[in-house]
């Protein structure tokens, strides 16, 4: 079995009276792409930004490459950062900045040895890998919702992490586009050999993209396997009721 | 930086009193971050020279109005009461001393709160709100430092600079009346201008100028930074930036006179 770079244990996380995960343990693997399905509200978002020290946990232990992340001095959460690339729901594009300043800002900031021209030839190399060459002097309001999320995902990749967070990388999307992201992500983990934890509420995408399946039920997780073993073989009502849902109701 | 919050139920006093001392003590935490993050490197000397630029140039045609009409409405205004004396001839020492000591810094204050305040508080609480200011942390930049750094010293920088524009402006204005109207030359107008005013009343001006620029760029940050989340919490983070900048100008124009007439001995 690959070595885990994400180790997940009794992990919780209140918001006031909201126990919002009760005890989550969960372990990603090197080179998987691991999904962690749930329905709105239910932590899923909550737990990436645990992981990429946007919140801390309230108990229990969270280890990214070995190192426990809420105590890592400021420095080393830096570092750590620069090898995790996180996907937001909403792009958070920089709204005054072309694509090509978006794909800069980064790089400018953490990877100081290369040239304008070095810099320059990255960003068309990352524009090109998400299919996207033409829109590098687009400013973000011009872009399509689908565009967004590419230029989003190419913004996070300049900096070659090694993991990736998408959270809910096909929310709000039309379902070619959707395809387009899942293949996307695939290509994503195959061409940069990154590890991934996908966000999401959409079976489709967990389906393309999950290598394995996590579902988030209660604050903890109901069901981990691959996608087959998760659904097909359900004891729990509720999983496979998200199941139906979106492949027999939609 | 983690905001302090006031929990239901936890309260000393009342909640109302308990929640303004602890927003106190988190505009402190604010501004004491500031300082620190200032002068730690690295440095965007790039961004604050574009926000030397937004804050600066781009307020410069309503200044520029404003200052001429305020010169040319405050003359219009003075001449009666110094015709009553017969001492017309004092307007341009009149004017200087007004315009140079109160005037000038406080209507320069005022607009840029409300222009440059609201601006910097809205689009700091949008891109909290589409998720920027994460995007930008987890992206190993520090956004305290690239936004609000970047901002509050370029307002600190800009503002005394635009207050003596707008003092040349505003004496500008009053010379055009003046010359309609008693037909002084500009040599002469400016001649007295420059007798009537001290070392003490430029200076002044300029740091209490400085003083001003640093408000309205650290409110306008604050405020924005901390704005709720939502499309409601933009307005509101814009609206407050001016409110509260335009509040603390007024309070910082009232001690910055009891100190410098306690400094000339008045």
């Amino acid at each position: 079995m690959a070595e885990a770079v994400i180790e997940i244990r009794k992990l919780t996380k209140s918001f006031g009276d909201l126990h919002v995960l009760r005890g989550v343990d969960l372990d990603l693997f090197k080179g998987e792409n691991l999904v962690v399905l749930g329905k709105s509200g239910t932590g899923k978002s909550v737990l990436i930004k645990i992981i990429v020290g946007l919140l801390t946990q309230d108990e229990g232990t969270l280890k990214v490459f070995g190192k426990e992340v809420s105590t890592l001095s400021n420095k080393e959460l830096l570092d750590l950062r620069l090898k995790i690339g996180f996907s937001f729901q909403n792009s958070a594009l920089y709204d005054s900045m072309s694509v090509r300043d978006n794909l800069d800002f980064p790089l400018i900031r953490n990877v100081k040895s290369l040239s304008k021209a070095q810099r320059d030839k990255k960003i068309e190399m990352v524009l090109e890998s998400v299919g996207l060459s033409q829109a590098i002097n687009q400013m973000p309001s011009e872009l399509s919702g689908g565009q967004r999320k590419r230029i989003g995902i190419a913004r996070t990749l300049i900096l070659e992490p090694e993991i990736m967070l998408y959270d809910e990388p096909t929310a709000g999307l039309d379902p070619i586009t959707c395809k387009d992201i899942n293949d996307l992500i695939n290509q994503v983990r195959d061409e940069y050999r990154t590890s991934s934890i996908v966000i999401t509420h959409d079976l489709t995408c967990a389906k393309d993209t999950g290598d394995r399946v996590a579902v988030l039920l209660d604050g903890q997780f109901g069901a981990v396997g691959t996608f087959e073993e998760v659904f097909k073989e359900a004891s729990e009502e509720r999983i496979q009721a998200f199941y139906d849902y979106n492949f027999i109701t939609k | 930086m983690a905001k302090i919050k006031v929990e239901e139920k936890d309260h000393l006093i009342s909640k109302k009193v308990d929640k303004f001392f602890l927003d106190l003590a988190n505009v402190f935490r604010f501004i004491k971050r500031f300082f620190v993050e200032v002068f730690v490197p690295p440095y965007e000397f790039q961004e604050v020279l574009r926000q030397c630029y937004q804050i600066g140039v781009k307020s410069l045609p309503l200044l520029s109005l404003t200052g001429f009409i305020v010169g040319i409405v405050f003359t219009n205004q003075s001449r009666p009461s110094l015709s009553e004396f017969g001492a017309e001839s004092w307007l341009p020492a009149l004017i200087a001393i007004a315009i140079v000591r109160a005037m000038g810094p406080l209507v320069t204050a005022l607009i840029a709160a409300g222009k440059v305040g609201s601006s910097i508080g809205a689009e700091i609480a949008s891109m909290k709100v589409s998720e920027q200011i994460d995007a930008m942390e987890v992206s190993a930049t520090n956004p305290f430092k690239f936004l609000v750094v970047t901002r509050v010293l370029a307002a600190t920088f800009m503002i005394p600079i635009l207050v003596m524009y707008v003092d040349f402006v505003a004496l500008m204005g009053a010379f055009v009346n003046v010359n309609q109207n008693e037909s002084v030359s500009l040599i002469a107008f400016f001649v007295q201008v420059f007798d009537s005013l001290t070392f003490l009343d430029v200076t002044s001006s300029i740091v209490k100028s400085l003083i001003f620029g640093f408000t309205i760029g650290i409110v306008g940050c604050y405020k924005g930074y901390h704005s709720s989340k939502g499309t409601e919490g933009v307005g509101k983070a814009a609206n407050a930036a001016v409110v509260a900048a335009m509040f603390l100008i007024f309070i910082e124009e009232l001690l910055s006179l009891q100190i410098v007439n306690f400094i000339r001995g008045v």
